[in-house]
């Protein structure tokens, strides 16, 4: 059995863009039977009319319910059956597509995404039934404590921006998307500019590029629009803070933060290894060190980064009782505080470096976590040799480069604080 | 699934299963214990979870600290899982750092502290999990489904625990847990991955051979008795979401019967999915879901069944849909039992079953976390043959045994109907 000790990198990943535009990513690994298969199109939701948030989200969604050829229950009929799985769902920049099969039902799994990305039906039933799973969604997410503190944030955080805006919408936008809106929406983002298919499994690149191609390779749509341009974000002039009431509930949820870097910033890096010191290494960093272990409030708090194709967040989040909400706030300020004052010691900075480091290949385990891996090095251009160069690009960081990128994006006097739970 | 066993007892009763797999320079470690909420007593109960927190809080020779960054430093993962029967500890790693992780295992099998301090500032860390878990409907519909199932069986209380206990334990009380269950003749060491066999035993007997085996385990023996009506109830909570729950009895996880009732599930609601990393396939074929969801009295549905040390319960929750009643719902849910107790499946539908779990399998090989916990999680009910002969043994059920089941299982009288109902 041959080992795939090696850290992808050119010599095994096989990139190859079709003449319509689709970029095809595949890695072999001959160790499972299995194949996954994981892209994504530029038909995310920076489309999205106000009116009609959720487009964007629910004609993905929409894809499976029923093609021209097949009708829903045929389509899950013939995955089922071979225990294949599809799906397709919505995001802020892109459509993202995932599904795995066994090797010899590659070819169905393939000609079925190729069915639903290019020749959706939307039946006026299934719309109907999806919208109302829709909305039943939504009435659940209010019930959230975690949603709907994260969506109380985001608007914080994103004032008259998209990323301020919930890509599965609100039960009125929902309401009024109508089946011929789908259809438009559709007809006029899905086509094979800007896809990005990674195949990862047990395939050769020559298999899959065939198999791609003769699903994919005659793709065309010559109204395709491309995604409207991101906004700038307006920076947080002060401390601003929102509070949602949500009765009967036990637990508070807390995130409190700020604008991040994108993926692509200079700077990404040094922030996220700086993050890692902050609340994750470990069982969650500092945070976890002082607001878990220490005064015992919560049972998760740890802070995050989420990088992205725009500047994503970079916050704080912890599961409080109400009562112990503003101790928590404090002890995380605080944190947030001496984390932009001073540098993080060598010895944390080397025990991120080397985590960062040293999890890379556990990380690339599974068939899945290699699809992903190849699709970031697509989203972000990082370049092929990306996880090759990974460990010297991180070993380059210095306490002084993240003590100037936690300079650069955190300020302890303007961070957004929102928390939801029952307050009396 | 084809790669040689080592397996073997050391003279102090330690089992150890060992599975070489040299697709990845990793390794993945597992402890069981055969401990879990099933030895709780009234008073005591979440005592086993707690306990495995307090496994993270450091030995004199791995202070708490120390052992986490130990860990992390090398980019592994660990973890905990507290379950009815039993309690279990993991980490991955990548291959040439495993051996800190065989010392830590072995050192704290024995020598973890139990401070005073740690204990109190855990307990408001567990009282905060079991708060998160009381924000989701579905936990406080099945933890009441499950006091009323089991009126004698330990396995009537969740694992986390009720609140009065967690308030009134102290650290005598849980020390004595530990030293009571955690021992060499009450474990199970499994190891999957880049190692060779002979040498990694040859470590384990040098790290385990100090530890005397302890006294004989004690076990609580309350069998539930038989169940002579139906047991119904009702949770009000805020939302405008209505769940049912409906709990039939099951046989224990290495009964004969188990195999036929895992492909009676898998008809009526979907594939299980026995990988506990990696997702599994959906069920939108299944009957309840054609009968509910495509009918739309429900706007989702799943089940499962649990492979447990004793009868434990065959559970279907359903999402109910806004526009539909819960007496609807459960009359197409007895209608499609009725269905299946009249007329045996078509073969057909066996056969899918079998490919299901052959693709599920499948995908859970590809990672060597998974690989470790299926060479334990199996000996934990029976033996890990159960897992070698899962697929050829699901390929022998016949149609009638599933209608057997049916007949014999399915029976109203012999349920726990449990409904959330949303007070807005």
């Amino acid at each position: 059995m041959p080992k795939s000790h090696s850290l992808p990198g050119p010599e095994d990943i096989t990139r190859l863009v079709l003449p319509n535009g689709i970029t095809v990513l595949t890695r072999p690994n001959f160790n499972s039977p299995s194949v996954v298969m994981q892209g994504y199109l530029p038909a995310g939701g920076l489309f999205d009319p106000l009116d009609k948030l959720g487009l964007a989200d629910f004609t993905a969604l929409a894809l499976t319910r029923g093609t021209t050829q097949h009708d829903f229950q045929q389509i899950f009929d013939l995955l089922e059956s071979v225990g294949a799985s599809l799906g397709v769902d919505g995001g802020t920049h892109t459509a993202g597509f995932s599904g795995r099969a066994l090797v010899e039902d590659v070819d169905l799994l393939l000609g079925m995404l190729s069915q639903v990305l290019r020749q959706p039906s939307f039946p006026s039933d299934q719309v109907e039934r999806l919208r109302a799973q829709l909305l039943t969604g939504l009435a659940i997410r209010a019930q959230d404590t975690a949603e709907m503190a994260s969506l109380a944030f985001d608007q914080l955080v994103y004032p008259n921006h998209p990323y301020g805006l919930p890509m599965d919408g609100y039960p009125e936008t929902i309401q009024a998307i109508r089946r011929e809106d789908l259809e438009s929406f559709h007809a006029k983002t899905y086509g094979p500019q800007g896809m990005v298919v990674a195949v990862v499994g047990a395939l050769e690149p020559g298999q899959v590029t065939e198999a791609v191609t003769k699903a994919f390779g005659d793709w065309v749509n010559p109204d395709q629009q491309m995604p409207p341009e991101l906004p700038p974000v307006p920076p947080l002039l002060e401390k601003v803070r929102q509070q949602v009431n949500i009765p009967g509930k036990s637990q508070a949820d807390l995130i409190l933060g700020t604008v991040g870097p994108e993926r692509r910033a200079p700077d990404y890096l040094a922030a996220s290894l700086g993050n890692s010191v902050l609340g994750q290494f470990g069982l969650y960093g500092r945070i976890g060190a002082v607001v878990r272990e220490e005064a015992g409030l919560a049972y998760y708090a740890s802070s995050s980064l989420s990088g992205g194709i725009g500047p994503g967040p970079w916050f704080v989040t912890a599961g409080v009782e109400p009562a112990n909400l503003e101790q928590a706030i404090e002890l995380i300020v605080s944190e947030i505080d001496r984390f932009t004052r001073q540098p993080v010691s060598l010895e944390e900075l080397s025990d991120s470096q080397a985590n960062y480091i040293g999890r890379l290949p556990l990380s690339l385990e599974t068939n899945t976590g290699v699809a992903g891996a190849l699709l970031s090095l697509e989203r972000y251009e990082l370049g092929l040799d990306y996880y090759q160069r990974y460990p010297s690009l991180i070993h380059a960081i210095g306490p002084e480069d993240v003590l100037a990128a936690a300079q650069h994006y955190l300020h302890p006097e303007r961070l957004a604080i929102a928390y939801a739970g029952s307050f009396t | 699934m084809d790669d040689p066993i080592t397996r073997c007892q050391l003279p102090n009763g330690l089992t150890v299963l060992l599975k070489e797999i040299r697709t990845s320079p990793i390794v993945s470690q597992w402890i069981w214990y055969r401990t879990g909420s099933r030895d709780e007593i009234s008073g005591k109960t979440g005592i086993c979870h707690w306990c495995e927190h307090m496994m993270f809080k450091g030995t004199q020779q791995f202070p708490a600290g120390v052992l986490d960054r130990l860990i992390s430093r090398d980019g592994g993962y660990w973890n905990a899982f507290t379950f009815m029967d039993w309690t279990t500890y993991f980490e991955t790693m990548p291959c040439e750092k495993i051996d800190l992780t065989l010392r830590l295992e072995a050192d704290r099998m024995v020598n973890s502290l139990f401070e005073t301090e740690e204990v109190d500032s855990e307990r408001t860390v567990i009282i905060s999990e079991r708060q998160g878990e009381e924000n989701d409907p579905l936990f406080r519909l099945s933890e009441e489904v499950h006091a009323a199932a089991f009126r004698v069986h330990p396995y009537h209380h969740e694992i986390v625990g009720d609140l009065a206990d967690l308030q009134s334990m102290q650290r005598d009380d849980l020390y004595r847990h530990y030293r009571t269950y955690y021992q060499p003749n009450n474990a199970v060491l499994t190891l999957a991955g880049d190692f060779e066999a002979g040498q990694m035993l040859g470590r384990i007997q040098d790290l385990y051979a100090g530890l005397p085996a302890g006294m004989e385990v004690p076990r609580l023996k309350r069998p539930e008795p038989p169940q002579t009506g139906e047991r119904r109830l009702v949770v009000e909570g805020p939302g405008e979401t209505t769940y049912i729950q409906v709990s039939y009895r099951a046989p224990a996880g290495s009964d004969p019967d188990f195999f036929p009732y895992t492909a009676l599930d898998s008809l009526l609601t979907g594939p299980s999915n026995l990988n506990m990393f990696g997702g599994g396939i959906s069920n939108k074929t299944s009957r309840l879901y054609q009968a509910l969801v495509e009918k739309e009295l429900a706007v989702s549905v799943y089940g499962g069944l649990s492979a447990t040390i004793d009868p434990y319960l065959y559970t279907i929750n359903l999402t109910v849909h806004p526009s539909a009643t819960v007496e609807q719902c459960l009359a197409a849910l007895e209608g499609e039992i009725v269905r299946l107790q009249d007329t045996p499946p078509q073969p057909d539908e066996l056969t899918r079953a079998v490919k299901q779990a052959r693709a599920l399998f499948a995908y859970g090989s590809e990672s060597i976390s998974n690989q470790g916990f299926w060479l334990g999680f199996a000996e934990m009910f029976a033996s890990y043959g159960w897992f070698l002969e899962y697929v050829e043994r699901l390929a022998k059920v016949t149609p009638e045994d599933v209608q057997r089941i049916a007949q014999t299982c399915l029976l109203p009288q012999a349920r726990t109907l449990g409904i959330y109902f949303p007070t807005g």
